[in-house]
This record gives structure tokens, sequence and C-alpha cells, in this order.
């Protein structure tokens, strides 16, 4: 919304500064985003008088003027056509930069004869279309006057952001009266007698349905004028529309843009002479068209309110007029439409239809509804100044929605909602500025005024009492602290999601941050892209799904980086995945991918490539970072985006903990990546949580005093039998004496029979009473040999 | 006599003579070896008369006791000049590298993210959580949006199939849905009814519709939300300036509540923070600018009662902020889009260490 400050001097008695309009507007919620003053392009410019134009004497169509310009007389070439002696325009001395064409003036010789500095037409200054000739001020212009101060332009424009509920401050006169409330100066009050018709209007106001108060339009206002002379509207006017960028257009449209804007009043000429009957206010039938005003044609269904009269439609209720009924220069009957149309539906008209214009903007709001009646009055008054001609009785039909609302506000809210204390006195007086009906002396009855759809409660009028008091009054009180001690601000479960992250950091990876979508065929590809996951309204088709695994986006994050030159990218995010569109499809997975090499190229050992090792490393990582047991298994079976041979499920108990293993080829090379991709999936809240104890106390730690032992068992087994297999036989060979065993050694080839694999491991022996003897330990290798061999058929190896 | 002297001589040149451990072995055995010179000498000794004995036997000893002597001083000095060419022969380039290992970063989202939690948690605040497919009872209706209320064009919303009763479902435009998610949590209602007091802070995943340089269709947010019966918005005040003083780490930053309007509060407050901007630089701090971070207010009596809650007799605040824009403004990060790029060189530069510590 923009106004400029003498347009707002025209509702406001105030002597406050533009400093003091800016700050208070602000902190009235009205918030200033900018403040331009055209006078500062226009800085130099001054009022100059032509003592006398002659024929330049070596061109036809110059003219060599010696202008006055308060301080000397300098002589000017001037090419246009009006520059004659005794004229008063704006001059622009040599030096001045002239908006409208770029250039900085030199004094110079044109055809032989000196100019020094230029008289300038309305282009020229960006003040308007017009380079027919120089601007050509009245006689009685001050010579040597500010170009600014002789147009009227010194006038500082105010752009405000006005947030959806305040529809009133659409307009000068709503903004004069919250900052007369703030103590900012007094409210003028609008002027608006009746002025009755000399005439019945020969086009009335009909409803083609039964009006209702939530009727698309309950209520409509008009009359007849005829005898008007439609010419351009006065200077004051043209000014204040274009101060804020609209274009003057005619007397009768320059009227409904300055009520628009004045007093939040949309309006619509009509030209009467172009209508054929009465006018009614329904719903469009299906296929019906208009030519708006904005040179589009619009097809229209019931949903769609207009105005029609025996021939068709000629406007779409609330928002835009039509383009054959329009007023023109030679129009001299006009019907004035004053309506009240219900917020939701304009809304959702405009939206349908997609157009935007002043009146929707307004009119989905909320506009005063009484302003029916009190616009006709000065939309007439308007009219009749600047157009002539005479009015019609006034035509109306339907009802007057209800606006009437009162609401308590009890003595002690405004304090125990704000913090703030405001006086009785201060808190009735602030209302009644506002237009509200105050009756009591706290508790008090707030009748709200007819232009605040907005107020529907006891919060809306603490709040209007706060804001206009000034927030700076609130108070800054710390929250009282709840207990002695701090707990931490995350649960067990949602500390998972820093531990995974720093884990994973802490391993050389690099944390990311993708979309939560992806695309469809993506999806798919990874065991999603269900029609719940799917979004209906998506920017493109690369952002259309909900992601069912992280992996794909790591993957072309990873080919991005790769075509940056970015060798070997070691990625990882934690975040959601999304199974289904229920909050319990959605999980926290903390994955990652490794590609290329794990190690590159060094001085002190060789390179080496990714494998699924590093990636169960990753995921084994981050399992022990979130507290889960040690007790996992790893297992054949992740799902088919890895490679179906070297990939893996991490498992406790049946319940799948993480997936980890080497991408599959298909998913690598449809990424355009070379070499392997080592990828993970760990599921952040299929681990167990901890039971919660009483305390924090750890188990008590038991030490032998004998040292440990160590034995080295080389088996032949069969390739296909899992290391893990054979290294938990070992390992459970004796609970109490056996504390570890891991594999050292893997080998299958020559001296290895086919089919067979060399597996080789260590096992670490405990004594807890005494050293072990020979015996002991002969005892317990054989009880490992044995188990082993009974779990998978391995032969200790020769 | 000639003959003890020339033996002694000649021992002792060897010893001296010896270049390494070998030689100095090789001299002793010379000397003192079963076949020695000195061995030799003392099986003359059996055959001489008492007398003669006894004083050439002393001469003989005294000769083993020098030889052995020196033997021990040149093997020690042997050893120090073989260590000491060892420690010369194994001299390595410590400018060469250490053998390759990834410098892991953490992002800018999580590092904040921690950050708020620190401060809040100080404060007895709780992390809640919430899906990102919300139904729009929860992303609108009961934060006070009705169907076709102007507000919801705010926000353009991403829409994804109703659900099988008709229930629009929308990708979760705010935080705001878990306010009343946590409302209607029938633990919190009863914490509440016993006098409690509902401090939480939701910090998450947001979207809407728009992607130009400073919008994405994915941004982060974080909501806070305290209920009870006697908070008021000089609490919400002191909160968010302790809050934004330790986040920005500026004792004395000023803030500034400007009245605005929000569906779900009501008063509803926008937040500045002062600055500066000399020289083209953003300095955050008291200086002659303002610069807009959050929006809160007190909670809306019609959100109360949507989440079954009394307004008669429950009151607070609840406020909302954009996560990735509190760690540019804190970081000095430039552009929001390259969040979400994952390109190596941003995240090695804006990311934080595995071990980086939050306050």
């Amino acid at each position: 919304m923009k106004f400029t400050l003498s347009w707002l001097k025209e509702h406001l008695d105030t002597d406050a500064t533009l400093v003091q309009v800016r700050d208070t507007l602000t902190m009235l919620g009205l918030e200033v985003e900018c403040i331009t003053n055209p006078a500062e392009t226009l800085k130099g410019f001054i009022v100059g008088y032509v003592v006398e134009a002659v024929q330049h004497p070596n061109a036809d169509r110059l003219r060599v003027c010696k202008v006055d310009t308060g301080t000397g007389i300098l002589q000017v070439v001037c090419g246009a056509p009006n520059a004659r002696t005794g004229m008063k325009g704006i001059f622009a001395p040599t030096g001045s930069y002239i908006p409208g064409t770029g250039i900085t003036l030199k004094a110079s010789k044109i055809r032989g004869e000196e100019s020094n500095g230029m008289l300038c037409s309305a282009r020229e200054l960006q003040l308007g279309d017009d380079h027919s000739g120089i601007i050509d001020l009245p006689a009685e212009t001050v010579t040597g006057q500010s170009a600014a101060e002789a147009l009227g332009l010194d006038d500082a424009v105010i752009e405000i952001k006005v947030t959806p509920n305040r529809g009133d401050c659409l307009g000068v006169h709503g903004i004069a009266r919250d900052l007369a409330a703030a103590g900012l100066g007094t409210l003028k009050p609008v002027k608006m007698d009746r002025i009755a018709g000399s005439y019945a209007s020969p086009i009335k106001w009909t409803h083609g349905y039964e009006a209702a108060p939530d009727s698309p339009c309950p209520i409509v206002v008009g009359r007849h004028f005829r005898g008007v002379k439609n010419g351009p509207s006065p200077d004051w006017l043209q000014r204040r529309l274009k101060a804020i960028g609209l274009r003057p257009i005619s007397a009768l449209v320059d009227i409904t843009n300055l009520v628009t804007f004045d007093l939040n009043r949309p309006l619509h000429v009509f030209d009467a002479a172009k209508l054929s009957g009465d006018l009614v206010m329904r719903q469009a039938r299906e296929g019906e068209q208009i030519l708006a005003l904005d040179g589009k044609t619009y097809t229209l269904d019931p949903a769609v309110s207009v105005i029609a009269d025996a021939k068709g439609v000629h406007g779409i209720g609330g928002i835009m007029g039509g383009e054959d009924t329009g007023v023109q220069e030679g129009t001299t009957e006009v019907f004035l439409e004053v309506a009240y149309f219900t917020p939701i539906r304009v809304a959702a008209t405009g939206r349908k239809l997609g157009i935007q214009s002043d009146a929707r903007y307004r009119f989905e709001r909320g506009i005063d509804p009484q302003s029916v009646e009190w616009g006709t009055d000065v939309a007439t008054r308007l009219i009749l100044d600047l157009c002539g001609g005479e009015c019609s009785e006034i035509t109306r039909s339907g009802v007057m929605p209800a606006w009437q609302r009162r609401y308590e506000l009890r003595t002690d809210r405004v304090k125990n909602l704000t913090g703030i204390e405001v006086s009785a006195a201060d808190t009735a007086s602030i209302l009644t500025k506002l237009g509200f009906g105050i009756e009591g002396s706290g508790p008090w009855t707030a009748s709200v005024p007819s232009w605040r759809p907005d107020i529907v409660g006891e919060a809306d009028l603490v709040e209007e009492v706060t804001r206009v008091f000034g927030f700076d009054n609130i108070p800054t009180t710390s929250l009282p602290s709840l207990s002695a001690t701090s707990r931490p601000v995350r649960d067990a479960l949602q500390r998972r999601t820093p531990q995974a992250r720093r884990a994973l950091a802490a391993r050389g990876m690099n944390e990311a941050v993708t979309w939560s979508f992806l695309p469809l065929k993506k999806a798919e590809r990874f065991g999603g892209g269900g029609a719940d996951v799917r979004l209906l309204n998506s920017i493109d088709a690369t952002l259309d799904t909900m992601r069912p695994s992280i992996l794909p986006n790591l993957i072309d994050a990873a080919s991005r980086n790769e075509a940056r030159g970015l060798a070997d990218p070691a990625l990882f995010e934690v975040g959601p995945q999304y199974k289904d569109a229920t909050p319990q499809g959605q999980r926290t997975v903390a994955a990652g991918i490794r590609h290329h090499m794990a190690v590159p190229r060094n001085w002190a050992g060789p390179a080496r490539p990714v494998d699924a090792f590093d990636a169960k490393a990753d995921a084994l990582a981050v399992l022990s970072a979130i507290g889960a047991p040690d007790t996992l298994s790893s297992q054949p079976g992740a799902p088919n985006w890895y490679h179906p041979g070297r990939s893996g499920a991490l498992k406790l108990g049946d319940r799948v903990m993480a997936y980890f293993g080497e991408l599959h080829p298909e998913i690598v090379a449809a990424a355009d990546l070379k070499g392997p991709v080592a990828a993970f999936e760990v599921f952040l809240d299929a681990p167990p949580l901890p039971k919660a104890k009483a305390t924090k106390a750890r188990p008590k730690l038991v030490l032998s005093a004998f040292q440990p032992l160590e034995r080295d068992f080389a088996f032949l087994v069969d390739a296909g039998v899992e290391a893990e297999k054979l290294v938990r036989a070992a390992r459970n060979a004796d609970k109490v004496m056996i504390t570890a065993a891991r594999v050292f050694d893997l080998y299958a080839g020559k001296g290895v029979p086919e089919g067979k694999k060399s597996l080789a491991i260590a096992v670490t022996l405990q004594p807890v009473e005494r050293t072990l003897t020979d015996a002991e330990i002969e005892a317990v290798s054989d009880k490992i040999v044995a188990a082993v061999a009974k779990a998978t058929g391995a032969v200790l190896r020769g | 006599m000639d003959d003890l002297s020339t033996i002694r001589s000649e021992a002792l040149d060897a010893v001296q003579a010896a270049a390494d451990l070998g030689a100095l072995e090789a001299a002793r055995v010379a000397a003192l070896g079963k076949k020695g010179s000195v061995t030799g000498l003392m099986k003359t000794l059996g055959g001489l008369a008492p007398e003669q004995r006894k004083e050439f036997g002393a001469r003989v000893n005294q000769l083993k006791g020098e030889i052995e002597a020196a033997l021990e001083a040149r093997k020690g000095s042997l050893s120090a000049s073989a260590l000491e060419a060892r420690l010369a022969s194994e001299k390595i380039d410590v400018s060469l590298p250490v053998r390759p290992e990834g410098q892991g970063t953490l992002h800018p989202i999580g590092q904040v993210m921690d950050e708020i939690g620190a401060i809040f948690g100080e404060m007895g605040f709780t992390w809640a959580d919430g899906p990102d497919i919300e139904d729009d009872w929860h992303n609108f209706t009961a934060l006070n949006i009705p169907p076709d209320h102007p507000a919801r064009q705010m926000q353009d919303t991403f829409y994804l199939p109703s659900r099988a009763d008709g229930t629009p479902m929308v990708l979760r435009t705010h935080t705001s849905p878990v306010q009343a998610r946590t409302m209607l949590n029938k633990d919190v209602q009863k914490r509440l009814a016993d006098g409690g007091s509902l401090r939480i802070i939701v910090p998450g995943r947001t979207f809407r519709i728009d992607s130009d340089a400073t919008h994405t269709p994915m941004f982060h947010q974080v909501e806070g939300l305290v209920i009870d019966r006697t908070t008021h918005m000089g609490h919400l005040k002191g909160c968010l300036v302790d809050f934004c003083r330790a986040f920005f780490e500026v004792d004395d930053l000023p803030l500034r509540f400007r009245p605005s309007y929000f569906p779900f509060t009501e008063p509803s407050a926008e937040v500045d923070i002062g600055c500066s901007w000399k020289g083209g630089e953003l300095k955050i701090g008291a200086g002659d600018s303002w610069l807009e971070i959050l929006g809160s207010g007190m909670v809306h009596p019609n959100v109360i009662a949507n989440c079954g809650l009394d307004p008669a007799v429950y009151q607070g605040f609840a406020f909302g902020m954009g996560i990735d824009r509190i760690a540019m403004l804190k970081y000095g990060i430039p552009d929001l889009r390259a969040f979400f790029d994952a390109d190596l060189r941003w995240l090695r530069h804006y990311g934080f260490s595995a071990l980086e510590a939050v306050k």
C-alpha cells in the first residue's frame, strides 16, 4: 500500500515529521517498507522564464531562447515547438542529469548558437509520456523556484506492508486513524453528505438470487448520472495517482481509483448508455464470457458472481468490470456500482480466474459493509464536482450483512496477557480513537466498528490496546526456571541424530542436507513412489515424489561433485525417508555413500577402492554411537538397490538395524559414476532404547590377574560358509574361558581345494583363577575345533 | 720382560685399532682367548720358581686387567658410534604428508539445531517432533486458519493426495502443527492440569512452493511453544532476548518487537535484531538498522481450544524462526540454495568439525 505524506495529511491533522510517521507506522504493525521522494531526482531543476524566444538563424526547427533563472539570464537553444516568449518552464542548468534521457548536460554550441542548459519535457523528467513539447507552467509560477516545488512533487511516497487482517488500512483514511490513535495527530472526518437525486434512476439494482447476509453480494447500491463530461481529471488528482504508480485515465476512472485508495472503497462506473435495462447481481451461467478491463476474455461458470443486464455479463463481482460497458471520453451517462462482496467468494473467484486487481485485494480482506451507503455519497460528490451533470435517486438491492459485534474486555486481561500496565483511561481512549464504542470503565464492553471485520474476540481487543499503547512497553521477563537441574533437551531417541552425525563426520565423511523429494522414477527404483507420496503440485518433475531413501539424493550429489572435479566424495545425511504418507511411514535414517577410492594414491602405500566393508564399518560406527548392542549379525538380504552379492543387513534377531554394501552396478552406471560406490542406511529408531534406570551407575568391572593368551586356528571350510557363523561357533565353544575370536586370514586358491576356503581365526583365552596348564589349553582347543566342525563342517587345516 | 711389554703393546694396539665390534672381539681372542698371547703367558707361570712366579704372575694379571679395561672402553665407544651411524641412516623426510584420511564435516543446519537445542534446553524446553507429511487439520485448521482464509494464500502449499476419508494432505508449511500435536497429547494435558508447564522447541523441515535466489522449496524452522496459566508476552520477550543474545553471542544485542499478524497468535509480534551495515558488511549488534528474524505471539485462544485445552485457564506464547536464515546470519553464509547442493567445497568451507563443541 502506497501513499504520500501530503495525502496522509488530508486525513490527519499533524505536525509530525516524516521520521515520526515512519517509526509510528512500523510500531503500529503497519511496517514501512520504503520511503522515496521524487524531489530527489529533480534537485537543481528550477522554474525558468523565457524572456525571449526567436528563430534559430541556421535551423528551421530550433529556437534560441533567453531564459531568466532568477539569478541571471542564459541563452538556451530549444527544439520544442511550443517554446515561446513569456512562457515558464522547467529549466535544467548545465551539469544536470536528465533522468529521461540519461544524459548529463554540458554547455555547447548548437549550429553556431551557444546553449547553456535545457528546457525540459515531461518525458525527459520521467513525469509522464508527453514529449510533444516542453512543460508549460502557469504564468503565476515563481521564476527560480525549485522544480519539485513548482510541480507539487516534493512529497514523500510511503510504502507500507499491510497484513491480511488490516484491510481497513488499504485506504489512507484508515492509516490516518491508526496514527491518530497512537497520538500522532487528529483524524479529520471524511465529508460524506447525502445528495438528493433529481430524477428516478432509469437503471435499477436487482438480485438474481435471494440476497442474504452470506450471499456472494449481500447488498449493492448505485445511482444514475446524466449530463456528465468525462475529460482528464484535475492536476491534484492526477498527481496523487501518479505518485503511487497509477496511470490517470479519465476523471470518472480516476475517481474510482481515488476512492479505492483513499477510503478502501472500490467502485465501478458503467457507461449507462451501453447498458440494456436493469442490472442484476447473479451467478454466471455455464460458459458465459466476458471481455474484462484487462483486455482478456474469461469464460465463467456458476461459481462466479457477475453483474449483468438483459444482454449479458458486464462485470466479475468484486474483481473487475467489463470492457464493453466501461466509461470513455465521450461518456455522458453513468451508472455507479457500490457493492459489498463476501471475502471468501471473491478470493475463490479471483484464484480460479487468476485475476489480481485492487478491488479483489480489498474485497477479499473485507471492506466496511456500511461503505455501500457512504461510498455512494462520496463518489456522487466527486462525480458532480469533477464531471458536472446531475444525479438520480439512489437504487439499492439486498440486505446489509450483520457487522455489529460486542466483546467484553476484562480489566486485568491486558496485563495478564502482555505484562503491560495500561491505565483504564488509556485503554478506553485507545479503543475509542480506533472507532470502538466503549461501555464501562473496566471491565469494558467494546462494540466493533463496521470496518474492522478482523476483531473477533477479547484477544483482538488486547492486541489493539497494546499495539497502540506501544510494544516497546512490554517488559523483558526471563522465563522462570522449572527445576534446579537442567535436563537434556533431547530424549534418548532424538539424541541418536547428533550421535550418528558426529560419528560419521569423525570417520571423515561430509554431512549433506538434501531435498525430501526426488523424481518419481528414482523413488520407484528405491522401493517407493506410491500414489500417496506423490506431490499434486510439485515445482517440477525432478522434485515430485517423497523420497523412500536418502541414497538417490546422495548419489546425485556425488555425481555433481565428480562433475566439478572433486574426487572420492564421502557424503552422508541424517534425515527423514518416507514409506507412505502416515506419520509412522516417516523414519529417521543415517545414510551415506563413499565413491571410488577409500584410500587414494599416496606415497606410503597402495591405493584401495571402496568396498562393502567400508560401508559396513560406517554402519557399525553409527550403530555403536547410538548405543546398539554388539550382538548384531550380518546377513545377506539388502534391498535391490544394492549389489546382490556384495551387500547385507545388520540385524538384531530378526530386526533390521541397517543395510550396507556396494550399490547395484546398474544404479552406479545410471548416475554416470565410474567405479564402485559403497553405501549404507542405518535406521536410527531400530535399535531398542535402553531401559530407564534409577541410577547412571555401571556394572562392576571384574579384571583377571592372569595374562590372556591367544591361539590361532586355520580351518578349511566350504566357500559358502559365512565367517561370522564360524567365529560364533568358536567363540561359544567355552563361554567362560574364551573372551574373543576374530578372523585374521582368508585364503582360497593354490593349496586349497576347489569350492573351499581357508579361514584363520585367533581365539583369546582368559584364565580366571590361575594360569592355564598345557593340558587345559589343549582341551579348550579341542572344544573349539569340535564346535566349529559341528556348526560349519570345517576341518582344521593340516 | 721384553716379551711381556711386546705382548702388552701388541694387544693394546689391536684393541685401539679395532674398527668395529667384530675386530674388537678378534683382538680380545688374540690376547685373552684360549690361545691368546696373555693366556700363553699365564700358562708359562707353572714352570717358574715360586719367587719369580709370584712376581711375574702379578705382572701378568695386571696386564690382563689393563687389556680388559681397554676392551671395555673400546667397546663402549664402538657401540655409541654404531648407534650414531644407525640413527644417521634412519633419517626420514618429516615434511612428507600423513597417510590420507578424510576430513569429515557437519552441516551448518545440524550444528545450528544443536546450538538452538542447547540454549533452549537451559531454559527448560524439550525437543518435540512431528511428521513432515501432515493432514490439513493439524497444519491449518487447528491453528485457526480455516478453509478459504486469506492466510492460506500467504503460504503456497505442496499438496499430496487426500486420505481415504477425504482429509487433504500437505507437506507441512511450518513446524506449528507440532504445537497442536503436543497440546493434544494426553500426558501433556495431565501435566498441565496438575499445574505443570509445557515448554517445547520443534526444529525441523518445512516446505513451501517457492524457488528463487532467496527461497527454496524446503527449508528449516524451529517452533517454540510455552503453555501454562501465567506466561505472558513479557516472558516471550525475555525468552527471545535471552535466546538471541546467547545464539548470536552478543551480550547487549537489541531486539525490537513489532505488532504483526499471524492467524495462530493474538497479539502477534515480529521480532527484529539490531545490526549495522558498515562498509556493506553485516554486523549483528547495536547499530542503525534492524533485521527481521522471527514471528511470535501469544497463542490464539482458538488454537488452545482446538487442541482440547480451556483458553480461559491456559495461555502461553509461540514463535517460529528460520534455522537456515539464522545460520546464514551468524556464520556469514551468503546463499541459501547452496545449503542443499552438497558441493564438497561448500561443505568443507562452511561445515563444522565432528567434535565442534556446542556451548
